[in-house]
């Protein structure tokens, strides 16, 4: 959590948003060279994910501190056809105060709350209400979320409401046809489109990964995305039958670090769909410091997208804290 | 350090295993231990202290070893041995209880190696204890099988082994699953260093309900290995360690008639080209070099990395290497350990700092304090000639350079005395499959490496060894054939005074390179019949001639690249010449060596090309089921050129039977005829001649096996020596063998049917497994 001192009307506005203090990603011409040389050799990558949990371990103090980062870089979500003002008014409380005020000051934290708070469009006025007074930003699913087949001319201006209407970070969907139909030039000209409708507002790119049928694609899809100035690159819309996976993972981070390499700006990375388990985001943590550094593991860098994972993870908190196992209906519901 | 402060700076903290159990079965062992012999613990004898390498503390008390020692466990093993080999399916029984034990027991296991070796426990954990537990289930499915599937075999008997410290449980698990699998007992001797698992394995064996003596432990340096080499009463050596002794072993045991399987060193390449996925090949080196502190025979530790995206990918290994962690072994959150021992550290210290050439970068990050800790090391910018491109450093430095073409790159990787295993990372598998043949090596791996398994074969040629260990192919390096051979009389040429049969003089010359060349000598000698006929002259080569013939072999190397079908076509076009001529040759075979069994012994010989050309296209190799997705295909691959000293007792059928296994599977020959009746094999230039064989494939000497024998044995640029002569250089050939660590058949004075089929004998001998591995996915 950025903690910088800056003036308390820009604290409750600004401090949680992206790129905070980095210069913005400004895209680069489409270099298509460069993404028919991109690789990704499957097994070999499955190989390196099935052993990161065993690589890394952080246990007592060390725990908890990372679970409390990963509580920091949640976006806490819901997308659901019967989300209602109560519902989104019970997330954004939750977002608030995501652990027990009592149990985060045995652990000597304060002020806590998780990185964002991520809704469709029609909810992000509920949403700024209810955390008006935070610096917690709201995030707007667009586009035509989450199959990005709405007519193209509406998915544009979806983005331009939702901005309008106060959401401070957009998270698009991606033409997946243009992936699988390698019409690259496409999909850079609509993520192109997407990042100007977007104005101040960051872009998340959601590649949908579980959709675009090879690790190469996924690769090369990345690229196209931070070429085309996306802010931050995400995996998946939680709807598609395969969410965020440490190989996709570590495939689109390895293109993030090369994009970095290459243009010198930093692209921050969402995994979103799949991860409930506290340990699950340690190891997301852990990967995320070895392959790009502990920059990555700020709100502005990193995101979970993430429902059910905060639970798991207050219990875990618990059990540092008590030393004894924790149940579920201790913590307050979201 | 409070929760919030670790919040801000995001480190990772310690993650200790617990090495609570593990000190207390030492404690429970009395810190003290003898050698596991006859089913019992010995009482500890004169002993030296066993440390853990990170901290330099005393673990427990090793004893060293006795000729006393090794000959009661000798003995244990050779009461015990009849009755072991006799029930096949109680084998496998008796494995699988180990097998289920080491994985009841694989905490206690892991965490004890870790300790002993200084390796990380995730190595230890994940990778080296399951891999052991993995050999003993394959291997009791192999006892299992052995009557059905390998009828002609039996087990060897008493074997000793002899395994390292970089693997010492799963050293010691490929050696003795097999062995016991195939009904053999044991003595296995763990390395000095690391013995304690081991022992632990000896008190499993206990729980498993093992037959006393099947499976014998002493402990101690390498002079009790040398005992152990040494004794008379053991059937067979298995050797792990460094090629230097493993020469030695080679020496020792020369003539004594023991098996011998040997696993030695390498200077295994990594070949990048550039169409890699780079992030996935540095990850690779990661667990090719950094694994085990690269204390690992097949490291990949010669790093070829196409010129192109060189700096690239030197960059992105740096900054790999910075990420990785060092410190103490027993941390789950470790990535590089400790080196075995301060000896060790040493070792890898002066090769390091002797190197004056290219840029040495070393991983950033404190090193612990105390114990033997070495930073992973990466140089780059080294020529093939630099030292260290050379010669085997056992530690975690990779050493690098760039090559430009496929072949250059196949070039360079071979450019070595070593050929254990071999890295390729191409996303072109019309490349990957082109390269993988190419490569000099027992083991490749495509897009992955330091890839292991009980159902793959691994072993080296040229000086990393021979004998594979795992898979159908490692069993012979277990059992014998069935067949009990008689002893092999001399076979002495006759002598005389007569007049020549044939007034026109036809002198036979030797045939090198597919052409009849004069002796450098210029001596022939007399050949004459059981009456004293003269029936010609035969060339005396020296080894002058002898390195021609090599030279005209090496030269035709192009015959390995050609198709089983096309060398089948050859050997059928022999056997039809030969036939054509079949009279003729009977009646020189009854004139040199008297009686009438000339048309026999043709008759047999055109059989014999006729088995050859069959198999020439049929000896398939196997795709082996491993557990990843992908495949080991072990492809059996020409052993080179190969040396023999032909039977005397059969000049046509002897020759035959040797040479054509050999071109069949597409080595070159320098063959040494019958010594008494060399003029069937100079009369066979003709139809060699007139058959379409190409020249230098097959080359046919003439003179004294005794002369010749320790030049080919000692010929660096001959892959196989095999004799069959009747005069016995067995020991001889053995002993020169070392120089190289070349492949030796040699028949310790034992007789041979040469009328018997024994194909499968000839073939696996004129072939080498090489498994490729290649995982696949999109």
């Amino acid at each position: 959590m950025e903690t910088k001192a800056i003036s308390p009307s820009a604290v409750t506005t600004t401090a949680h948003l992206p790129q905070l203090h980095l210069p913005r990603n400004e895209g680069m011409e489409l270099d298509l060279d460069w993404v028919a040389s991109v690789q990704a050799n499957t097994s070999a990558i499955e190989r390196r994910a099935a052993t990161l949990p065993g690589r890394r371990s952080v246990k007592k103090e060390y725990q908890a501190a990372w679970l409390l980062k990963a509580i920091s870089l949640i976006d806490l979500t819901t997308l659901s056809g019967d989300d209602t003002e109560g519902r989104v008014n019970r997330l954004c409380a939750k977002a608030r105060q995501p652990v027990a005020p009592a149990l985060l000051s045995k652990l000597g934290m304060s002020g806590l709350t998780v990185g964002a708070v991520c809704v469709y469009h029609d909810m992000v006025p509920a949403a700024l209400r209810a955390l008006e007074g935070t610096n917690i930003p709201v995030a707007a699913v667009s586009t035509g979320f989450p199959a990005g087949l709405s007519p193209y001319h509406l998915r544009i201006q979806e983005i331009r409401e939702s901005v309008a209407a106060g959401a401070k970070e957009i998270d698009i969907v991606i033409s997946r046809r243009h992936v699988l139909t390698q019409n690259w030039q496409a999909l850079y000209d609509e993520m192109r489109e997407m990042r100007e409708a977007c104005g101040d507002a960051h872009v998340k790119a959601i590649l949908a990964t579980g959709e675009l049928g090879t690790l190469r694609n996924v690769a090369r899809a990345s690229l196209i995305c931070m070429m085309a100035g996306a802010d931050f690159i995400k995996t998946s819309t939680g709807k598609e039958p395969i969410n965020a996976t440490l190989p996709v993972s570590l495939t689109m981070i390895r293109a993030i670090r090369d994009y970095e390499t290459r243009t010198g700006f930093k692209i921050g990375y969402k995994p979103a769909g799949g991860i409930s388990k506290a340990k699950d985001s340690l190891v997301y943590l852990s990967m995320m410091k070895d392959e790009l550094g502990n920059r990555w593991l700020q709100p502005d860098l990193f995101r979970f997208g993430a429902s059910s994972l905060l639970g798991d993870i207050e219990r875990q908190l618990e059990h540092y804290v008590t030393g004894a196992y924790s149940a579920q209906w201790r913590h307050a519901m979201g | 350090m409070t929760v919030k402060d670790i919040f801000d700076t995001m480190d990772y903290g310690p993650a200790p295993e617990s090495a609570a159990e593990a000190l207390a079965w030492l404690v429970d062992m009395g810190d003290r231990f003898g050698h596991f012999i006859d089913g019992k613990f010995t009482a500890p004898g004169e002993t030296f202290a066993s440390k853990n390498p990170a901290t330099g503390e005393v673990l427990a008390h090793i004893s060293q070893a006795t000729q006393a020692d090794v000959d009661a466990a000798v003995r244990a093993a050779r009461k015990a041995q009849a009755k072991w080999a006799k029930d096949a399916h109680a084998r496998a029984r008796a494995l699988y209880a180990i097998a289920r034990l080491l994985q009841k027991h694989s905490r206690l296991f892991a965490v004890l190696e870790t300790l002993d070796n200084g390796k990380p426990i995730r190595e230890s954990r994940d990778i080296d204890i399951p891999l052991a537990q993995r050999h003993f289930y394959y291997h009791a499915g192999m006892a299992q099988l052995m009557d059905a599937e390998l009828p002609g075999r039996e087990a060897l008997g008493v074997c000793g082994q002899i395994i390292p410290w970089n693997f010492p449980l799963l050293m010691l698990a490929w050696k003795v699953a097999p062995a016991l699998a195939m009904g053999n007992t044991v003595v296995l001797k763990p390395a000095e260093y690391t013995s304690l698992t081991a022992l632990l394995f000896a008190d499993i064996c206990r729980q498993a309900g093992l037959p006393k003596g099947v499976v014998n432990i002493v402990t101690g340096d390498g002079a009790v290995g040398e005992m152990i080499t040494a004794h008379e009463d053991i059937d067979k050596i298995a050797f792990t360690g460094s090629t230097g002794v493993g020469r030695r072993i080679r020496e020792a045991t020369a003539g004594s008639g023991k098996g011998l399987t040997l696993e030695l060193g390498g200077k295994s390449p990594y070949i990048v080209f550039d169409d890699a996925d780079l992030d996935s090949a540095v990850e690779g080196l990661v667990d090719a070099i950094w694994f085990n502190q690269g204390q690992v025979c097949c490291a990949g530790s010669r790093l070829l990395v196409q010129e192109g995206v060189a700096d690239r990918f030197l960059g992105k290994l740096k900054a790999r290497m910075a990420t990785l962690r060092v410190g103490n072994p027993l941390d789950k959150c470790i990535d590089v350990g400790a080196i075995v021992d301060p000896v060790q550290l040493e070792a890898i210290t002066r090769l390091v700092d002797g190197c004056n050439e290219g840029e040495i970068f070393r991983a950033p990050g404190a090193l612990p304090e105390g114990g033997c800790f070495y930073p992973p090391t990466l140089i780059t910018g080294l020529s093939p000639a630099a030292t260290l491109m050379q010669e085997e450093i056992f530690g975690p430095v990779l050493v690098s350079t760039t090559f430009r073409t496929p072949s250059e790159a196949v070039e360079i990787a071979n450019n070595t005395r070593y050929g254990l295993a071999a890295t390729v990372w191409t996303e072109n598998i019309n490349l990957a499959l082109d390269i993988a043949p190419k490569l000099v090596s027992g083991v490749v791996w495509v897009n992955a490496t330091n890839l292991f398994d009980a159902a793959a074969g691994f072993g080296g040629v040229r000086e990393s060894g021979f004998g594979r260990e795992g898979g159908w192919e490692g069993l012979s390096a277990y059992t014998r054939p069935k067949t009990k051979a008689k002893a092999l009389g001399p076979v002495t040429a006759f002598t005389g005074e007569g007049n020549p049969v044939d007034p026109l003089d036809r002198t036979a010359k030797l045939y090198v390179g597919g052409k009849q060349a004069r002796p450098d000598g210029g001596y022939s000698r007399p050949v004459y019949g059981p009456r004293g006929a003269l029936l010609g002259h035969a060339s005396l080569a020296n080894r002058k001639d002898l390195r021609n013939a090599v030279e005209a072999a090496n030269a035709a190397r192009g015959w390995a690249k050609t198709t089983g079908h096309l060398r089948a076509q050859i050997l059928y076009y022999i056997a039809e010449n030969l036939s054509a001529r079949a009279g003729e040759f009977a009646h020189r075979i009854d004139e040199m060596v008297g009686g009438k069994t000339g048309a026999k012994e043709v008759d047999a010989s055109i059989r014999r090309l006729f088995t050859y050309a069959a198999w020439a296209d049929k000896f398939d190799g196997q795709a082996h089921s491993v557990p990843i997705r992908g495949v080991a295909l072990a492809m059996k691959e020409a052993v080179g050129t190969i040396g023999i000293l032909c039977p005397n007792e059969a000049p046509l059928l002897g020759l035959i039977s040797t040479v054509a296994p050999a071109i069949a599977m597409g080595n070159r020959t320098v063959a040494v005829a019958s010594e008494a009746f060399p003029l069937a094999a100079t009369d066979f230039y003709q139809i060699l001649e007139t058959s379409d064989v190409p020249g230098g494939v097959v080359n046919i000497l003439t003179g004294s096996h005794a002369e010749l024998a320790p030049t080919l044995a000692s010929h660096l640029d001959i892959d196989a020596v095999w004799s069959f002569s009747s005069t016995d250089l067995s020991g001889a050939i053995e002993k020169k063998s070392a120089g190289n660590l070349k492949r030796t058949w040699v028949n310790n004075a034992r007789a041979r049917d040469w009328y018997a089929e024994d194909a499968k004998a000839f073939l696996d001998a004129a072939t080498e497994v090489k498994n490729i591995w290649v995982p696949y996915g999109e």
